[in-house]
């Protein structure tokens, strides 16, 4: 990875901190409603998946941690915010939400609330590719809880009896809430689980971008030469509670000490000083810059646009004016 | 005009579309090489392949869940779950998912996929094989649910499904596939609203759907020719949405109004047609409407308990005689 990627992926990740930092003061000024679900802690495994995938090209999905997965896509980070303000402007004009972006036009297929609900999809839209005969891959991050799901061992069954062109990026932050995985879950390492469907699969390190990088290129590469699906378990935490209703107590202070040394942003940093790439007072410039464009841009758009007017409240329930509907006539 | 069978107007219909479109496909769990167990795909996987007529693993959520990935790129899943029973497996898919897409993403997405599935109670199958569920679907916004009384409504009403952009769930009976019917030879389809007269009268209005219109238009036969009432008998194969002004034309017509369904009558089609009677013509109601429904009960194994479940057509006409005061 050359210098000026590092760079450009250190400026996001930063920038996917600061976003999601800011929604947290958004969210306790009460701009902000319903569950906000923060991705602090574990930037690198997004950026570093979708930087090996061709954004815009491949179909990435996730669940309710997906602001920052909407952006990596290429979803504009104005629309999501305001789609968190919940205002007309937003990606879904409102009706979304936190847990809910979508951002179609850059193939980002949505975030979704119910655990594991997006293995099959995932797989249906890889099922969709093949028909179709294009060189894209389906995507689908999820969290390492959404394994004890029924559609986790489903899909992958089925993305393999099938040979589907599917991708599954375990964001393993070894909590589901409150609940440690070794309390939930029988194998802890989740990768080690897919082997019985005949998958191959990886973990790497999460919190290190390089690292995600290269084991998503190797996955990646898999996947798109047509060997079918492939997963990949990526080791990470997250610095905030699962959401804003969640105070951490059950967390060691320990733990947490011992994460917060492997803070991807930091660790990308000092990596870019130690080569000479960049100087501490770079990096703290380019704070200011994302600091501001988040309050300037972003808040502003947000908070300056106006909510969905009431005649929305029933538009997209069906689909407008299907001739199908009356069979055929209008 | 040709006499077929439910089946195979079904599977008419399934062959005419995917012969159509290739992006048209089924799946479900023994569809393929095993034709479906109510043959509703026999001889599509010979024609289309393995790629088009897919054979699931029994895997509800799972493979309804993989469909509508699938629609939201332009594939036309029909997804066949050998039973409403095994539905409910799906509903997080259904309802968390078809159900709500399109909305919660602003109208960026559809989700156009048919689902259909056989309910109802068929000979002794206990209570965990005769669910009747078109009442859950019913209920939940941003899905369409219709429900065929016969081959031509079958084939008409699937062919329309499978080219709508919205889900559909197609509620069918495991006690119908064999009931013959016309259909036409030409190609046609038909609304997913609306309702049809299946018998006009004038004294009163027997509301059906699925399998109770039979039973509406034997209680008719009998009221005509037993008691002197002319009976109308209305079908409605839309359950979602409902049709609001055919009900209420026919209510305002006839002024007595009953309704007929193979459910249990809590949160059901009755209440909910009562309810639109209320809202719409309360006012030229001759008597209370009435609701005949099965008992509320688990559905028993013993063959004369389930019989006794389920509503007939004498109870219909009970039903129907007690608002005439007789
Ligand atoms: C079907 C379902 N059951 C329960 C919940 C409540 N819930 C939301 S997130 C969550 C934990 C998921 O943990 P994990 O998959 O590890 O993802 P993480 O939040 O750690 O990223 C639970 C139980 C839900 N949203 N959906
Ligand atoms: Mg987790």
């Amino acid at each position: 990875m050359d210098s000026e990627v590092k760079k450009r992926l250190l400026h996001e990740m930063l920038f996917a901190r600061r976003f999601e930092e800011r929604c947290y003061e958004a969210y306790v000024e009460r701009k902000i409603g319903g569950f906000l679900h923060l991705y602090s802690g574990e930037e690198a495994c997004a950026h570093g998946v979708l930087e090996a995938a061709r954004v815009n090209h491949d179909y990435v999905m996730t669940s309710y941690r997906d602001h920052i997965h909407a952006i990596k896509c290429g979803v504009d980070p104005k629309v999501v915010m305001a789609e968190l303000f919940a205002k007309v402007t937003g990606c879904c004009k409102g009706l979304g939400g936190s847990m809910h972006i979508f951002g179609v036009d850059h193939r980002f297929m949505g975030g979704y609330a119910l655990v594991g609900g997006p293995f099959p999809l995932a797989a249906g839209i890889a099922k969709a590719i093949k028909m179709k005969g294009g060189d894209e891959i389906s995507i689908c991050f999820l969290g390492d809880a959404a394994n004890n799901q029924g559609t986790f061992h489903e899909s992958l069954n089925m993305a393999k009896v099938w040979e589907l062109p599917v991708l599954y990026v375990c964001e393993n932050n070894l909590y589901g809430i409150g609940t440690r995985i070794d309390r939930s879950t029988a194998v802890v390492d989740q990768y080690k689980r897919v082997s019985g469907y005949n998958i191959p699969s990886t973990q790497v390190d999460g919190q290190d971008i390089e690292v995600v990088y290269e084991a998503a290129q190797k996955a990646i590469e898999h996947v798109r030469s047509g060997k079918g699906p492939y997963f990949l378990e990526l080791m990470t935490y997250r610095y905030r509670g699962h959401s804003m209703s969640d105070s951490n107590a059950y967390r060691p202070k320990e733990e947490e000490r011992m994460w917060s040394k492997r803070d991807p942003i930091i660790i990308l940093r000092d990596r870019l000083i130690e080569a000479g790439e960049m100087t501490l007072d770079d990096y703290k410039e380019m704070d200011t810059e994302i600091l501001e464009q988040i309050e300037d841009e972003i808040i502003k758009f947000a908070e300056e646009s106006p909510e969905p007017p009431l005649e929305m409240l029933e538009k997209y329930t069906l689909v407008e004016n299907d001739p199908w509907v009356n069979g055929g006539s209008k | 005009m040709s006499e077929i069978m439910f089946w195979e107007a079904v599977r008419r219909a399934h062959d005419e579309e995917m012969s159509r479109d290739p992006m048209v496909i089924c799946m479900g769990e023994d569809i393929g090489v095993a034709g479906g167990t109510y043959k509703a795909t026999n001889g599509l996987y010979d024609k289309y392949g393995p790629e088009r007529v897919i054979d699931t693993p029994i895997s509800e959520n799972g493979y309804t869940g993989l469909g509508i990935g699938a629609s939201y790129l332009g594939v036309r899943p029909i997804i066949e779950i050998m039973s409403v029973n095994f539905a409910w497996l799906a509903m997080d898919q259904i309802f968390n998912t078809a159900a709500k897409v399109h909305y919660m993403s602003g109208g960026q997405l559809k989700a156009p996929v048919v689902v259909r599935s056989p309910g109802g109670t068929a000979h002794q199958l206990g209570a965990q094989h005769s669910a009747r569920m078109e009442k859950v679907f019913m209920g939940i916004a941003g899905l369409r649910v219709v429900t065929p009384s016969n081959p031509r409504q079958a084939y008409g009403l699937l062919k329309s499904a499978i080219r709508c952009d919205d889900p559909v769930f197609i509620n069918e009976h495991e006690l119908m596939y064999n009931m013959k019917g016309e259909v036409a030879d030409e190609e046609f389809f038909m609304p997913l609203v609306g309702s049809e007269v299946a018998r006009s009268g004038k004294d009163i209005t027997l509301f059906g759907y699925n399998i109770s219109v039979h039973w509406c238009l034997q209680a008719a036969d009998i009221l005509a020719k037993q008691h002197g009432i002319d009976a109308e008998v209305v079908d409605l194969y839309a359950l979602s949405p409902l049709d609001r002004e055919g009900i209420k034309a026919s209510v305002s017509k006839n002024h007595r109004a009953l309704i007929a369904e193979e459910a249990e009558p809590a949160v059901g089609v009755g209440a909910e047609v009562m309810a639109i009677i209320n809202e719409e013509c309360f006012f030229e109601l001759d008597a209370p409407p009435a609701r005949v429904s099965a008992a509320h009960v688990p559905i028993p194994y013993n063959h004369t308990l389930e019989k006794a479940a389920i509503p007939t057509a004498q109870d219909i006409v009970k039903a129907a005689l007690k608002m005439f005061g007789k």
